[in-house]
C-alpha cells in the first residue's frame, strides 16, 4: 500500500504517469465520473484549511465517491486526547483513503505507519504540503508544456514559504532549470537550499527587485510577504511594494510568462491582472482538483 | 597517578571526549547491568590532552555500538579476552538512531504523540547531520 508524504515519494516517471492521468481527466471527465463509486475519502483536518479540504472533497465527489471527515481538531476525538495512531486505526475502518492535515510536523507519517488505508499528507505544519507541489508541477507541465528547460522566478517570502522550498526540491530533479529568487534580504531563501543548488550545479540568482529580472522569466511564482515576518514596520513598509505584481512590472515580462500563486492572494498580485492571459493562478486551483483526482485513483489502484 | 587494574574479559572504551563518559554509561545502560565498570575521567592523553575511559567486564555483544558511534565515533573499542586485547573495533556513524535523542522541534508530532519512538536518520555523513524522521528538523545538542 502506498501513501503520499512528500512530493519526492514519486519518481519523475511516476509523476509523469500521474500527470498524464490528470490531463486525461481534464480532457474526458465523464470517463472518470464513476471510478470511485462506493469508495469513501476521509478528510481528517486537525486545523482549518478550507481550500485544500474542498479541493479534496471536490476531487472525490467528481470521481463518484463520498466524503466523511472533520475540519478542525475541536470537532474531532483529538479534543478528547486521542492519539493520531488511534484515530487513523478507527478511520481505516470507516473509509478507503484518508487526506490528513495536522499542525504537527510528521503527524501524517505517524498515521501512515498505523493505517490500513492510503494516507495523503494534506499539509503538516511548516513541513510538507505535497499536493500543492503536485498542483504546481501539473500546472507548469500543462500550460508551459514541459517540466524542463525554463527559468522560474520565485518571489516574496522565500524563507518561511514551505510551498517554495517544496517546489524547488521537486524541480531540481528536472533538467536545465534556472532559479531566480526575488525577495527582501530578511526573507531570502535559506542557505541549505542555495548550498544544495550549488552542489548540484544548478544555476540560480538572488535579487531584491522583481523588475530587474521579470523580463528573463518563463514562470513567475508569487507568494505573500507577511507583515509579521519583519522585525519592524519601517522595513515592511519600505519593502512590501517590491513584491507586488502590478501592470507596470508585468509590462516588462515576456508575452508567454506564466504567473502562478498557491493562493490565497492578499494584495501581492494586482486584481487588474486577473484577466491577463498570463495569469494562471485560478487555473492552478483547477489543476489542484485534477491532480488530487489522479492521486486518489493511483493510491486506490483504480488508475 | 591513579591505577585501575586490568580486566580479564570485557572491553575498554578509549579516547572518550573528556566529560562524556557518564553520558555513555547511561546510554549503554551500564547502570542496569550487574558487572564491574570502571569510569576514568580526565585521564592524561598525548593526543587529546584529557580523555575519559570506560572499562567494562561483560560481553561486548551486549553493547549497542550504534548508540556509541552516534555519541562519538572517534571512540576506540578494545575487546579483551584473558587479559589481552584481541580485537580493536572502529565505529562508523549509524544510518539511524532510535530512542537515543529526542526531537527539540516543538511543532514535531513527537512532542504530543505518546509511545512514538524517537527516530533520527543520518542526512549528511560528511557534516554528521542527523534529522528527525518525522519533521526532518536537524538535531542540535542543547
Amino acid at each position: 500500500m502506498r501513501h503520499l508524504m512528500s512530493p519526492l515519494d514519486f519518481t519523475t516517471e511516476e509523476l509523469d504517469k500521474l500527470f498524464d492521468l490528470a490531463n486525461d481527466i481534464e480532457k474526458s471527465p465523464e470517463k472518470y465520473a464513476h471510478k470511485c463509486d462506493g469508495k469513501i475519502l476521509a478528510t481528517c483536518f486537525y486545523e482549518p484549511s478550507t481550500r485544500t479540504r474542498l479541493s479534496f472533497e471536490s476531487a472525490m465527489t467528481r470521481l463518484g465517491g463520498r466524503v466523511i471527515g472533520f475540519s478542525d481538531a475541536n470537532s474531532s476525538s483529538a479534543a478528547k486526547g486521542e492519539s493520531v495512531s488511534d484515530t487513523i486505526r478507527v478511520i481505516s475502518c470507516y473509509a478507503d483513503i484518508c487526506a490528513m492535515r495536522h499542525p504537527k510536523e510528521g503527524a501524517p507519517m505517524v498515521a501512515a505507519s498505523k493505517s490500513l488505508i492510503p494516507v495523503i499528507n494534506a499539509g503538516d505544519g511548516g513541513h510538507q504540503h505535497p499536493t500543492q507541489t503536485l498542483t504546481d508541477l501539473l500546472t507548469i507541465r500543462s500550460l508551459h508544456g514541459k517540466l524542463n528547460g525554463f527559468t522560474i522566478g520565485l518571489c516574496g517570502d522565500l524563507k518561511f514559504g514551505r510551498t517554495v522550498h517544496s517546489l524547488i526540491n521537486a524541480l531540481v530533479r528536472y533538467d536545465n532549470i534556472k532559479f531566480v529568487f526575488v525577495s527582501p534580504t530578511e526573507l531570502r531563501v535559506p542557505d541549505y537550499v542555495t548550498d544544495m543548488l550549488r552542489e548540484k550545479g544548478i544555476p540560480y540568482e538572488e535579487v531584491i527587485k522583481l523588475e530587474d529580472v521579470i523580463g528573463d522569466l518563463d514562470i513567475l511564482y508569487m507568494t505573500r510577504v507577511q507583515k509579521e515576518r519583519f522585525f519592524n514596520e519601517e522595513d515592511y513598509i519600505r519593502l512590501k511594494d517590491f513584491y507586488i505584481l502590478t501592470p507596470e512590472k508585468l509590462s516588462l515580462a515576456s508575452e508567454n510568462m506564466l504567473i502562478l500563486h498557491p493562493l490565497p492572494r492578499v494584495n501581492e498580485i494586482s486584481v487588474e491582472l486577473d484577466d491577463d492571459p498570463r495569469a494562471a493562478y485560478f487555473k492552478q486551483a483547477r489543476y489542484g482538483v485534477y491532480v488530487r483526482m489522479a492521486l486518489i485513483l493511483t493510491l486506490l489502484g483504480l488508475s | 597517578m591513579l591505577n585501575v587494574g586490568k580486566i580479564e574479559e570485557g572491553f575498554v572504551l578509549d579516547h572518550i571526549k573528556a566529560g562524556k563518559s557518564m553520558d555513555i554509561y547511561e546510554h549503554l545502560g551500564l547502570d542496569k547491568m550487574d558487572c564491574t565498570v570502571a569510569i576514568i575521567k580526565n585521564a592524561r592523553s598525548k593526543v587529546m590532552g584529557k580523555k575519559d575511559i570506560l572499562k567494562v567486564e561483560c560481553d561486548i555483544n551486549t553493547l549497542d555500538l550504534d548508540v556509541l558511534a552516534f555519541i562519538d565515533h572517534n571512540i576506540t573499542i578494545n575487546v579483551i579476552k584473558n587479559g589481552e586485547i584481541v580485537e580493536k573495533r572502529v565505529l562508523a556513524l549509524p544510518k539511524e538512531v532510535r530512542n537515543v535523542i529526542k526531537c527539540h522541534n516543538p511543532r514535531c508530532i513527537t512532542s504530543i504523540e505518546q509511545g512514538l519512538p524517537h527516530i533520527f536518520f543520518l542526512a549528511d555523513e560528511e557534516n554528521e547531520v542527523y534529522r528527525c524522521k518525522y519533521c526532518e528538523e536537524k538535531y542540535t545538542e542543547r
